[in-house]
């Protein structure tokens, strides 16, 4: 794991270039501690820094073929290296270290742009071909390591993270009303977009082709696609549970792959446990474990956590999260996920990642993925309801099935059937489109749109959020079956915008900390997206293939309980008797919000007083706070100042 | 102040943030018009219980008696004289 940053055209290699360089790959000190590497030639420069988990003595990047045309940086692991290194042996290439960054040379030497078919892994990877005089840049197909760049004046500049680009180039310190609008709606900018005017991130699955003076190609090299779904009238449950059983344990046992000891978060839930499962079962690796407890027993699953350490019998931290605890640390987490967010959920994973550090460890697994895999989330259950209900609006009990949504919220969106049905049939506009499982969520979510200022509202009222995505989804999509099209929607939008990213990789090397995530192995993804969907989502029972896969690792107690989706207090957080912090109480007074101009000031004082007076339970509310929070933490950070006079937040004082 | 502005001025602060009494009729749908959200019927049933001192009972909770200004005055004269 590391962090990368770089740029391509029309320069002289000189002493500014160099500085340039040293001040982006500074501002990404976090994600790689343990060094710098940096490449310079006529018309390119690469800047590397590095977080030591694959081949600690040889494995400094960049790193070039034999012959130095071909020179590479990357971010990530290449978790089949062992195999792709052989095989590339066998065909006569020389390696000159054991890492894993080096078969990239070797297989785009053999492969051109080929190459990232062959890849098992996470990656953002950067490469010279000084032969072509072209930069490539590629990104793992689900998007679990960032990627941005921007092309100014017909020249590149790339960077794990945007604040590297932003040192370069202060102008691009500006945020992007649309890329805001987004983030409020969808609960992050969509690739390519950001919440930076000018700055792209680079899609999940695509590979970038820059040369000077040629237009920026990016091409897709792999997307979920759902549309070999099996159709087979009377699968065979047991032999196809079984080969999904083998396919996981291949996965995490090429996940362990390090020189490093490896450990695993444990949530309470079946998707952590189940990773857990397996690394005991399957393999040699030692068990150490770690969780969140939260002080709030809304949020709390530390009771299934202790079940779940006591039957595996794994060496297991307990990290606890208090309400203040989550608003002290919220600017560090803006700081590091530098785009708005309207959930707290990452902090208590940012301080998670701190624990585990401070633990020894450089790596874990997790279970992130199985509930997009599988078909987990509430989301595919409400859309099935909702459509079942479409075909006869006039039911009466169909409705009723609503209310076995959502048992764990204290405030139930479905506490009154007569209200869930009418709140869930909105968005029949889009009852063919591939977005109509997440019109509810993204209605709730867009109103915090409503506090954009008038200017702000103004240059964004040509796009509705929700018609601008529906024309995004490729056609091909209509044609799947409607779990197919809700996971897609689901992939595209939260798994890689947020879960992640703001909620995965940003909250993880914030503490120099690398997750790996053996469910989205993409030959699991692919395999999955091939079953019925009945053998997800059977019924209203989510990932019923997964819980049969796991049969026999884990106790029933786990394996039958169901979905409880992580989440973290909100506002609540900001508040205590009325008093927030100063830096709350700073970035949201009228006087900040006017002269920022994304806001209307009178409007979000308002909501700042229902909030303080904590009478705030809803989502949209929360959403809407936490939103306009974060946007003033990124002015604060990212335009107002420059990531590189930034020094990393330290926790705020209550 | 009269009980349809007493709602409308509830809905406007607290779900719209909002002063301005002409972003609201007294007709409009308060689902339909994105005013409320899904938890925002249970914050609204709890300003209806504490202001008119009633109790909305869960049969009661229904889009026909709460879901505008006017249909909520109506539910409350009902509920009035059916006690009354």
């Amino acid at each position: 794991m590391c962090g990368i940053a770089g740029t391509a055209g029309r320069f002289a290699n000189d002493d500014s270039i160099k500085a340039v360089m040293r001040s982006m790959i500074g501002t990404l000190h976090h994600r790689g501690p343990d060094g710098y590497g940096f490449f310079h030639d006529s018309g390119i420069a690469l800047a590397h820094a590095r977080l030591s988990i694959i081949d600690l003595v040889s494995g400094d990047q960049p790193i070039s073929n034999e012959d130095g045309s071909v020179t590479v940086i990357f971010n990530g692991e290449i978790f089949n290296y062992v195999e792709l290194r052989a095989e590339l042996e066998r065909s006569g290439h020389r390696f000159s270290t054991r890492s894993d960054t080096e078969v990239i040379v070797h297989l785009y030497e053999d492969m051109g742009l080929e190459f990232v078919q062959r890849l098992n892994g996470q990656f953002a990877i950067a490469l010279w071909d000084a032969r072509l005089r072209r930069l490539i840049l590629a990104r793992d197909r689900v998007g679990i390591r960032p990627l941005f760049y921007c092309v100014v004046r017909g020249r590149i500049w790339f960077a794990s993270e945007i604040k590297a680009l932003l040192a370069a180039l202060p102008q691009l310190g500006r945020l992007d009303p649309f890329g805001v609008t987004q983030a409020l709606t969808f609960w992050s900018p969509v690739d390519p977009s950001t919440a930076f005017e000018g700055v792209e991130s680079l899609p999940p699955g695509s590979v970038l082709e820059f040369r000077e003076g040629v237009p920026v190609q990016t091409k897709p090299f792999w997307d979920w696609d759902f549309s070999d779904e099996s159709r087979e009238a009377e699968p065979d449950v047991d032999a196809i549970a079984a080969e999904l059983r083998e396919l996981l344990i291949d996965s995490v046992r090429l996940q362990l792959r390090a020189d490093v000891p490896v450990g695993a978060y444990l949530s309470g839930g079946l998707d952590s446990s189940g990773i857990v499962s397996l690394i005991r079962g399957f393999t040699s690796a030692p068990l150490r474990t770690f969780s969140i407890a939260f002080e709030d027993s809304e949020f709390d699953e530390s009771e299934h956590q202790r079940e779940m350490v006591e039957y595996l019998g794994t060496d297991h931290t307990t990290v606890r999260c208090s309400n203040s605890d989550i608003g002290r640390a919220f600017p560090r987490l803006v700081y590091h996920a530098e785009t708005p967010v309207v959930r707290t959920g990452p902090v208590p994973l940012m301080l998670l990642s701190a624990t585990v550090r401070a633990e020894g460890y450089k790596v874990v697994l997790t279970g992130e993925g199985a509930d997009e895999v599988f078909a987990g989330y509430d989301i595919f259950k409400e859309a099935k309801i909702r459509r079942f209900c479409a075909r006869q609006p006039d039911s009466k009990l169909r409705p009723t099935l609503l209310r076995r949504l959502y048992p764990y919220l204290a405030n139930s969106p479905v506490a009154s059937t007569a209200f869930a049905r009418t709140f869930f049939s909105q968005g029949m506009e889009f009852i063919d489109s591939p977005i109509f499982s997440h019109v509810p969520r993204w209605n709730t979510s867009r109103r915090a749109c409503s506090f954009l200022s008038k200017d702000w509202r103004a240059a964004v009222s040509d796009r509705d959020p929700l018609s601008w995505m529906d024309s995004r989804i490729p056609a091909r999509v209509a044609r799947w079956s409607p779990l197919g099209r809700d996971q897609y929607v689901e992939a595209k939008t939260l798994l890689a915008g947020y879960l992640l990213s703001s909620q995965g990789d940003r909250v993880a090397m914030a503490n120099s900390i690398e997750g790996r995530f053996p469910y989205l192995d993409h030959r699991v993804v692919d395999y999955a997206a091939r079953l019925p969907s009945r053998l997800k989502l059977r019924v209203l029972d989510e990932k019923h293939i997964l819980r049969r896969a796991l049969r026999g690792l884990l106790p029933d107690s786990i394996l039958g309980r169901g979905k409880q989706p992580y989440r973290a207090p909100d506002s609540r957080c900001f508040f205590e008797d009325g008093q927030a912090p100063d830096y709350v109480e700073d970035l949201l007074s009228a006087d900040r919000i006017r002269s920022a101009g994304y806001f209307d000031a009178p409007s979000v004082g308002r909501l700042v007083d229902k909030c303080r007076a904590g009478r705030v339970v809803g989502f949209s509310d929360n959403q809407a706070f936490v939103g306009i929070l974060s946007t003033m933490l990124v002015d604060e950070y990212f335009v107002r100042r420059n990531p590189s006079d930034v020094s990393i937040p330290t926790l705020a004082a209550i | 102040m009269d009980e349809s502005r007493q709602i409308r001025n509830f809905i406007l602060k607290n779900f719209l943030f909002s002063e301005d009494e002409g972003s609201l009729s007294d007709e409009e749908s308060l689902i339909a018009s994105g005013a409320i959200d899904s938890t925002g019927v249970l914050e609204l049933i709890m300003f209806i219980e504490e202001t008119f001192q009633i109790k909305v009972a869960d049969e009661e909770m229904i889009p026909e008696n709460l879901d505008s200004v006017q249909k909520i005055i109506a539910y409350l004269h009902g509920k009035r004289s059916s006690q009354g």
